[in-house]
């Protein structure tokens, strides 16, 4: 029962890396870029949410709702003003800008709302349902059938819509791309808004979880969701969705059949072999680079 | 014949620096409305870099290009193909990585339109459009012969079929006027044979203008109605292919003296 236990927690855990990963693996996919301040946009959206329900007493979905709006826009808006003048730039420079913009926002985020750590107050009721001695909390219920939705809503729009084909068309090939005319900025534009959407879904999942808002909360989540992105593939949604999933069971098991303090060293030790054996990660493309 | 049909592209003095060099200049040409024309020179004379003028890849430096008679000094790439040119590739740039369906697909990105509120909500509206997409992709495909491949990747596409994929794609984009860079390079005798019929088909059947590069002259001389020969940039020559054929001066280019 216990393994049972450990592995539903880690598919709880593993869901909120998964939805924080398709952020980076698309991104990745059409921008070509490694967006490192992705993670402190889930910082960002977890201040929303923590002050839209204290401070302004709103309910948790609506919460949610205002918090994913806020990330989409400032999703666009840094791949406005601090990427998309770097379009035509070595990608060595984006990265740099990247981890720029992550450090502005912490320290915006301090400066706006200090360091001290802000209690998320409790959104989601505590029990759960028990069958045969195993428990499962409402919270792992609602997080694994938010991933899950998550995953199918962007598979089929990624696959049946026009928007999500001309992604696909501008991740292959932008210049083709803007040929059979298709506004390629408007599709990077239209991918970091629903990262960062998917960020603030995540922000909550995890300040639910882990009740405690603060400027780096990002920073910790963001890097695992990142190595869970390079696990399955980078590039890849279903490779996101996998690695996800699979670093968070890892991560429990390796806590609770190993060592609590070592499991992030497990974790990326595991990261380093399948990358050993498989450098494109699990679902990963290999990419022939052109002559 | 030509005299009396509407020109769908004039070029009048067209030039373009890359650097201090000036890769083509004081160029001059026309395509009158269902008209298949054809532009060789030999290599490096500049001509795919008129097809990345006339698409805006490249900002001309001087001169201007009217299209359907408007000015389109300001265009972007993406609305150099809405207002109707669309081409293909010299070296293929298929979306590999898409189905072969999806990659005509693509190429009705801009002309065929629903909101986005629509797809999230699966609407009638929505699955309307969709479907429309779908048929007159499948349409391109059997034109092509490649429905049996819809589902494919285009990568796993033979070299051929990649070729005729390419056309179907840019077609999809509804263009006045196509742009062929080197059509048949490295097809055989029968393939480039199936070609020319497949590009007088398409000029018949879309009722587009046609200006394809091509090094092919069986091609070229078949098919083109009117030449334009490029040579160091420049144009030296414009015609008829007959009067192209007998033309010393583009015979002294292409075999030197």
């Amino acid at each position: 029962m216990d393994f049972l236990s450990y592995l539903i927690n880690g598919l709880g855990l593993g869901s909120v890396y998964a939805i924080i990963a398709l952020g980076y693996t698309m991104v990745y996919g059409i921008a070509k870029m490694l967006n490192f301040a992705h993670g402190d946009v889930i910082m960002v959206g977890a201040y929303v949410a923590f002050f839209a329900i204290s401070n302004l007493g709103l309910p948790l979905l609506p919460a949610v709702l205002l918090s994913i709006a806020v990330c989409t826009v400032l999703g666009v808006v840094i791949e406005r003003l601090a990427y998309k003048p770097l379009r035509a730039a070595s990608s060595l420079s984006v990265l740099i800008t990247a981890i720029g913009v992550s450090y502005f926002l912490q320290n915006a985020a301090q400066l706006l709302w200090s360091s001290s750590t802000k209690v998320f107050p409790s959104v989601i009721s505590n029990g759960g349902i028990s069958w045969n001695g195993l428990t499962v909390s409402w919270l792992t219920l609602i997080t694994i059938s938010v991933c899950v939705l998550v995953m199918i809503c962007l598979v089929l729009f990624i696959n049946r819509t026009k928007t999500g084909r001309a992604m696909r068309a501008c991740s292959e090939d932008k210049g083709a791309s803007t040929l059979m005319g298709i506004n390629v900025n408007l599709m990077i534009s239209i991918t970091f808004a629903i990262g960062s959407g998917l960020a603030a879904i995540a922000s909550v999942l995890l300040c639910a979880a882990y009740p405690s808002v603060f400027p780096t909360l990002g920073a910790m989540p963001g890097i695992k969701a990142f190595t869970a992105a390079v696990f399955g593939g980078i590039g890849s949604i279903p490779g996101a969705f996998l690695g996800g999933l699979l670093l968070g069971v890892i991560e429990i098991f390796a806590k609770a059949y190993i060592s609590t303090q070592l499991s992030d060293a497990i974790v990326f030790a595991v990261l380093i072999l399948v990358l050993l054996i498989k450098p494109t990660g699990l679902l990963g493309k290999r990419i022939r680079e052109k002559v | 014949m030509t005299q009396n049909r509407k020109p769908v592209l004039e070029v009048r003095e067209l030039g373009i620096d890359f650097g201090g060099l000036s890769a083509v200049n004081d160029f001059n040409m026309e395509v009158y409305e269902g008209e298949i024309a054809g532009l060789i020179g030999p290599n490096g004379a500049g001509k795919t870099t008129v097809f990345n003028m006339l698409t805006k890849v490249y900002q001309p430096t001087r001169g201007t290009i009217l299209f359907d008679g408007e000015d389109t000094a300001k265009k972007t790439v993406v609305e150099m193909n809405h207002a109707g040119i669309a081409r293909t590739f010299q070296n293929i740039r298929l979306f590999s990585g898409l189905s072969v369906l999806d990659n005509v697909r693509t190429g009705f990105h801009g002309r065929v339109v629903y909101s986005p509120v629509a797809a999230v909500l699966r609407l009638p509206s929505y699955r309307a459009k969709e479907r429309e997409i779908e048929e007159k992709s499948r349409e391109l495909l059997s034109i092509f012969g490649l429905e049996e491949e819809a589902d494919n990747l285009a990568s796993n596409l033979p070299y051929g079929a990649q070729r005729r994929l390419e056309i179907a794609r840019a077609l999809a984009t509804g263009p006045k006027l196509l742009l062929l860079d080197e059509p048949a390079a490295g097809m055989n005798p029968q393939e480039t044979e199936e070609l020319m019929q497949m590009i007088r088909l398409v000029r018949d059947h879309f009722h587009t203008s046609i200006l394809l590069i091509e090094h092919d002259m069986k091609l070229v001389m078949g098919i083109c109605e009117r030449i334009t020969v490029l040579n160091y940039g420049m144009m030296l020559a414009q015609g008829t292919p007959e009067e192209i054929q007998s033309n010393p001066e583009v015979i002294k280019a292409y075999l030197g003296e």
